[in-house]
């Protein structure tokens, strides 16, 4: 979103300042973009908002900025701000896991995290999972099993696999059935996803889904 | 999402003065999976978010001399799970974290989120208010689809049930909830942590709006016995409909004393004496567990829709209480 | 002049294989590109209010306060006060803003003035249906007073299958922005790219050829994205009011479980006559089915088995709840479930295996009795029914009991009208044209399928494009008619386009241009491959201007046709104690003439059992009558199967011979017709006694349980 209209929207701080008063709301220090500082038990505390905030991400082993208010999760952020789309919104909710990525080696719903919290945590999504052009082990596990049909649902999966993965290398069938509970797909590529994510540990190509 | 001012304070202190003195002033902010969705479901409305996370006192899972274990607010249900001596000593509490099948969820959500989310009601999650009342202030739960809703302690106003995985298994264990406030610290039984509200002013939980949930203390496990059962629909990501977390103290195969807390069957996590006295002095066998299941249920009254609850319950205990006698922890 | 036809098995070297789908990579990487991942330049952001009532009179609607907003570059009214709506979520006015929060902050500040009035948005009681239950169909067929008297056993029940959602998880919606004053680019996610610009047309008052649609990827449809919505509109309206930036509305999910599509419900009870050794004499029901305001919603009963004697009655029932729109096989799946249950009950009664009930009856199926035959004589071979199935009832000890079902299905099929450009360039590269979509089906892939085969090229030497309406038409993807529209379009206009090429190199290969096929990279003379050059080579012979051939279909030749049938079965355990089911197994055996992907196709059986999974134990839209909302407008509550729900899954496709001369025939719908049937007859095998309404919850199956009186009793 680079456009000349959201530009000229960074002022919304005082823009919104205007619309708080409307609603009854009384804020005791004049709003400015960014923060304001307040002292509370001897110490000087940052509060942003509820106007826009300058953040820095780290996603994908590159620091990449943003202005958010406090109120935009993470995932409309690395959607609408930073164009990168591969993390859904779907349920919206912490319940559906096609926003998952993972954050400090620990896979989270983007949908349920704050851009202004995500600043200092090393951020990979989907997009971070390639060397290059070379599709990382689980996404072309994926591929072979047809882990896939909409796509909707898959990277968020692909995601939620990398992290599992990563806490149990070797899996048993029984724990890929129980360790990827965060995740729902509509179309019904789960047998595929098994599939794949036993390829993926096993580094051995599966037969198809069967059996 | 209504616009809001954030702040990440570093201690207690500062948090406890960045919240307000009422719960429309400021919410806490931890794990974010329950907060988010009130806030974007305009369901809680703060002025003020206070993220915690940044409080490092609030980490960590400690054994204290006393051979108490203390676990920070901000430990994670996945840091729970991994933690030997959880599973080791305080099965039930395993049992409990396990039964969260999103490891999202596990990774994000905190030992203090879990006990102070708010109740899934979907009158209360529609925007009906905490005892979902309609404009004439008749319970749209009693007359209405209340296939979720309580069994026990439902005599009113409130009929939403405590969404608590970890309270069962905690009040079992006998944890003490430490609180911070404006005037310092104070400690609350857990079992006393949860109330059921009266009125839509009133929260399901012992805090003021600017104090914080600090820390869990569990007693020394002493070799007690311990499993929490739910019964779930899906394997998936999924509310139990209802769960019972056990903890048995045997002298020899005889059951000293027992604690039988039930959990998504109330307001409140709730404990069953009736159950307790039925395994006090009893070896744990399938007619004894199934006697104690009976007997917890036995005040229960259904809502209509939801009786079908009752057995859930019964069955909950009586599968729990055999797990813990199979030596669920040492 | 080519014969159409599919090449013979021995000569296909792509069509049939199993073959990894060519979006995949896009697709695991997150580069695929969905209507909700358009970023477009200058982009605003649409929300839409929504009615908080189910029945009411809109008095007014004051905008005032969001147009005033800082931010809110466009306010429109979707409806004109005074105006009716019909169900909770309906839409009333749309705003766009330059951001998504500012937008909701403006739908907030939009203050509106509703008359209540009464509304029904249950509907499993017709009781209480009064005015809002119509007589909807009534039919005789041969004697049942007669068929009855004849029967020696009736069995007689309550089936019921609720409303469910789509439940796409990619939301309705769109972007739309002016590219000028008169022409109009729409980014939509759609089962139906071709469609869309005649869809937009009139509501915008400009002509369908202003109107450019374009779509790479879809989030899911099912059947719920056929037409442009009324908030599709709204995006090109207020796109229009504020300059021409583009607008996006995507729904949110709440709005996209409340307002875009259900399944309607079915309730029937139903009473089936047989004599002792199983041969079915009548049938009679009575049903009633709610699709919402809309109407619709008629499940064919008795499904498939064409028993002599019938008489079947029906009500339409309307509710204000958001309206039905297709979902998956239309009304199959309900006709399934309520007949699959009916007459394994019946069997139950008769004390006869269902497999064998029917076999006994297998001609009442019609032409497809000998596939079904087959099919159940496999799937009862993997998933061991004669060793694991047993009289109603499990009488093991412990609180699991263990229970096999079956149920068969049906559907139709065939192709739809879909046109394809092929084209070959002079430099031997080849790529194809079509207004059509791909689902998640496959299409794609499939395609590039077709015509590599037909050209005698590798898979990656076509390039395909799609998902645009200024490609040849191609009709929506609905009824599983796709790859019959697609599969024989595109073969027609690769045989034609390889005709033209042998005119252009059958002089210097001194051939006739008939004698040549194009086989391995080449184009040669039958019989001897000597006489031949390169693919490359033969192209160069076009010239300096590539050749572009139409495909189209319907068309000419043999290569698509309609009607399969399946057989599902299922193992399934139950805790009598908790009323919680598990699946154990699925083997589904399908036909669909002949397979052009065998991967992919394979995926869509698996998908149709894993959703199917889910509307049998999980889905349902639980509307609230105080209120007239629904209650689970949310992915907590509207629960789908998860990853650990679904048991082991086996699909057996039915190919080769008997199968392939068929030609190709859809396979989105079939599958996912017996899921709902297969397991209820399960689970009744299992604990005894029949749950009859699905989702099969715990508490439904506790209350079978206890109405029966045993394990349960106790409560």
């Amino acid at each position: 979103m680079s456009d000349d209209e959201r530009t000229k929207e960074k002022g919304s701080g005082l823009s919104r300042r205007g619309f708080l008063k409307a609603s009854g709301i009384s804020l005791s220090v004049p709003l400015v973009m960014g923060h304001h500082i307040v002292k509370v038990a001897g110490a000087e505390v940052k509060v942003f908002g509820p106007g826009k905030a300058p953040i820095t991400l780290n996603v994908n082993g590159k620091n990449l900025t943003a202005e958010v208010e406090p109120r935009v999760t993470l995932l409309e952020t690395l959607r609408n701000d930073l164009d990168l789309t591969g993390a859904k919104p779907v349920c919206n909710r912490a319940t559906c896991g096609a926003c998952t990525v993972i954050m400090d080696g620990k896979p989270v719903y983007s949908c349920s995290v704050l851009a202004i919290e995500a600043p200092g945590h090393k951020i990979t999504t989907v997009e971070g999972l390639m060397q290059g052009e070379t599709l990382h082990p689980i996404q072309q596990a994926f591929i072979d099993n047809d882990a896939q049909q909409c796509g909707f649902c898959t990277p968020g999966f692909v995601v939620a696999c990398k992290a599992f993965l990563d806490k149990h290398p070797h899996p048993t069938p029984d724990q890929v059935q129980k360790g990827l509970g965060g995740n729902l797909c509509r179309c019904g590529t789960y047998m595929g996803i098994r599939a794949a994510v036993m390829q993926a540990a096993t580094g051995r190509k599966g037969g198809q889904q069967h059996g | 999402m209504r616009a809001f001012e954030y702040a990440s304070p570093t201690t207690k202190e500062q948090a406890v003065e960045l919240l307000g003195r009422n719960f429309r002033k400021a919410e806490i902010l931890a794990g974010g999976t329950d907060l988010l969705s009130l806030m974007k479901d305009e369901i809680v409305t703060p002025k003020t978010l206070v993220n915690i996370k940044g409080i490092s006192e609030l980490d960590g899972i400690t054994f204290t001399r006393l051979g108490s274990l203390r676990i920070g607010a901000l430990v994670t249900i996945q840091e729970l799970l991994d933690s030997s001596p959880v599973k080791v000593n305080y099965p039930a509490i395993a049992d409990a974290a396990a039964g969260i099948t999103s490891p999202q969820i596990r990774s994000m959500g905190t030992v203090g989120g879990d006990l102070c989310q708010r109740p899934r009601c979907w009158y209360y999650r529609a925007g009906y208010g905490l005892l979902a009342k309609d404009e004439s202030g008749a319970s749209l739960v009693t007359t209405g689809d209340n296939r979720y809703h309580a069994i026990l302690g439902n005599g009113g106003p409130a009929y939403f049930v405590n969404p608590s995985s970890l309270a069962p298994a905690l009040i079992a264990l006998g944890a003490t909830a430490r609180i911070f406030g404006p005037n310092g610290g104070r400690e609350v039984p857990l079992e006393k942590f949860f109330l059921t509200p009266q009125s839509e002013d009133e929260r399901e939980y012992d805090l003021k709006p600017n104090e914080l949930l600090t820390e869990i203390v569990i007693p020394a496990a002493g070799g007690a016995r311990s499993a929490t059962y739910e019964v779930r629909q899906k394997e998936a990501l999924d509310w139990p409909l209802a769960a019972a977390s056990v903890v048995l103290r045997m002298s020899g195969k005889q059951v000293k004393s027992a604690r039988v807390v039930l959990g998504h069957v109330a307001p409140v996590p709730w404990p069953s004496p009736e159950a307790e006295q039925t395994l006090a002095g009893k070896a744990i066998t399938a007619e004894v567990a199934e006697a104690a299941g009976a007997a917890a249920v036995q005040s229960a009254k259904h809502l209509g829709g939801n009786r079908y609850k009752i057995q859930l319950a019964r069955v909950a205990v009586k599968r729990a209480i055999l797990e813990a006698g199979k030596g669920g922890g040492r | 002049m080519a014969e159409y036809k599919w090449p013979e098995a021995e000569k296909r070297t792509l069509i049939g294989k199993r073959i990894s789908r060519v979006d995949g990579p896009q697709k695991v990487s997150g580069k695929a590109k969905y209507t909700h991942d358009q970023n477009r330049p200058g982009m605003l952001f649409g929300k839409v209010l929504r009615s908080r009532h189910a029945n009411a009179r809109i008095v007014s609607i004051d905008t005032s306060a969001a147009e005033k907003m800082p931010g809110v570059k466009a306010v429109l009214l979707m409806v004109t006060p005074p105006a009716e709506v019909k169900w909770a979520g309906a839409e009333l006015c749309a705003v766009a803003a330059v951001d998504g929060p500012t937008a909701e902050d403006a739908i907030r500040a939009i203050k509106v003035q509703y008359e209540i009035l009464p509304h029904l948005v249950i509907d499993n009681d017709l009781s209480k249906a009064g005015q809002n239950a119509k007589p909807a169909a009534a039919q005789t067929k041969g004697d049942p007073d007669k068929g009855f008297s004849e029967a020696e056993v009736t069995s007689e029940g309550f089936y019921a299958i609720p409303v469910i959602t789509h439940c796409c998880l990619e939301t309705h919606g769109s972007v739309s922005e002016w590219e000028d004053d008169k022409n109009l680019l729409v980014h939509i996610s759609t089962q139906a790219v071709s469609n869309v610009a005649g869809q937009m047309a009139g509501p915008l008052g400009i002509p369908a050829a202003n109107i450019r649609v374009k779509q790479d990827h879809i989030g899911g449809g099912f059947g719920s994205k056929f037409s442009a919505d009324s908030w599709d509109i709204a995006a090109a309206k207020l796109s229009k009011l504020a300059g021409g930036k583009p607008v996006k509305i995507m729904l949110e999910r709440d709005a996209e479980l409340m307002v875009a599509g259900t399944r309607p419900s079915a309730y029937a009870k139903i009473k089936v006559g047989a004599k002792k050794d199983g041969t079915i004499t009548a049938w009679q029901s009575e049903s009633w089915a709610s699709a919402g305001q809309g109407g619709g919603g008629s499940p064919p009963l008795p499904y498939i088995f064409s028993i002599p004697n019938q008489r079947t009655q029906h009500t339409a029932l309307a509710t204000n709840v958001g309206s039905a729109r297709a979902w998956r096989a239309p009304n199959h799946p309900q006709g399934c479930y309520l007949t699959m249950s009916a007459l394994e009950d019946l069997a139950a009664q008769l004390n006869m295996s269902p497999v064998d009930l029917f076999l006994k009856n297998i001609a009442l199926t019609g032409p497809r009795a000998e596939v079904y035959r087959e099919e159940m004589k496999i799937a009862g071979e993997l998933i061991g029914w004669d060793k694991k199935w047993h009289a109603r009832g499990d009488k093991t000890e412990g609180s699991i009991k263990r229970g096999m079902g079956i149920s068969i299905h049906t559907w139709g099929g065939g192709g739809n009208t879909s046109d394809c450009d092929v084209t070959i360039q002079p430099d031997g590269s080849v790529e194809l044209k079509s207004g059509t979509q791909d689902l998640g089906t496959g299409t794609r892939t499939t395609l590039m399928i077709v015509v590599a085969d037909t050209l005698g090229l590798p898979l990656n030497a076509v390039k395909v494009m799609i998902g645009d309406n200024r490609f040849p038409a191609a009709g929506a993807s609905g009824g599983s008619t796709t790859i019959g529209g697609v599969s024989a379009a595109s073969r027609r206009a690769s045989l034609d386009a390889l005709d033209q090429l042998f005119a252009k190199v059958a002089p210097s290969l001194d051939a006739k241009p008939e004698e040549l096929e194009a086989v391995g990279g080449r184009v040669q003379v039958k019989g001897a491959p000597a006489r031949g050059m390169s693919w490359k080579q033969a192209c160069l012979k076009l010239g300096a201007t590539p050749l572009t051939v139409r495909g189209k279909n319907p068309g000419p030749g043999t290569l698509i046709s309609s009607g399969v049938g399946g057989v599902q079965m299922a193992d399934v355990s139950v805790d009598v104690e908790t009323g919680v089911v598990k699946i154990n197994k699925i083997v589904a055996v399908q036909d669909c003439g002949l397979i052009i992907d065998l991967k992919t196709a394979e995926s869509q059986v698996y998908g149709a059992l894993i959703m199917g999974v889910g509307y049998a134990l999980y889905e349902e839209k639980i509307m609230d009558q105080a209120t007239g909302r629904m209650l689970n407008p949310n992915m907590e509550f509207y629960k789908l199967a998860g990853i650990g729900d679904i048991g082991d899954l086996v699909v057996h496709m039915m190919t080769g011979k008997g199968y392939d001369e068929r030609g190709v025939i859809g396979l989105g719908e079939p599958p996912v017709v017996s899921p709902g049937a297969v397991i209820g007859n399960a689970v009744a095998n299992a604990i005894g006694v029949r749950v009859p309404s699905l989702p099969l919850t715990p508490d439904r199956v506790l209350d079978a349980l206890e109405k029966k009186g045993g394990n349960n009793a106790r409560i």
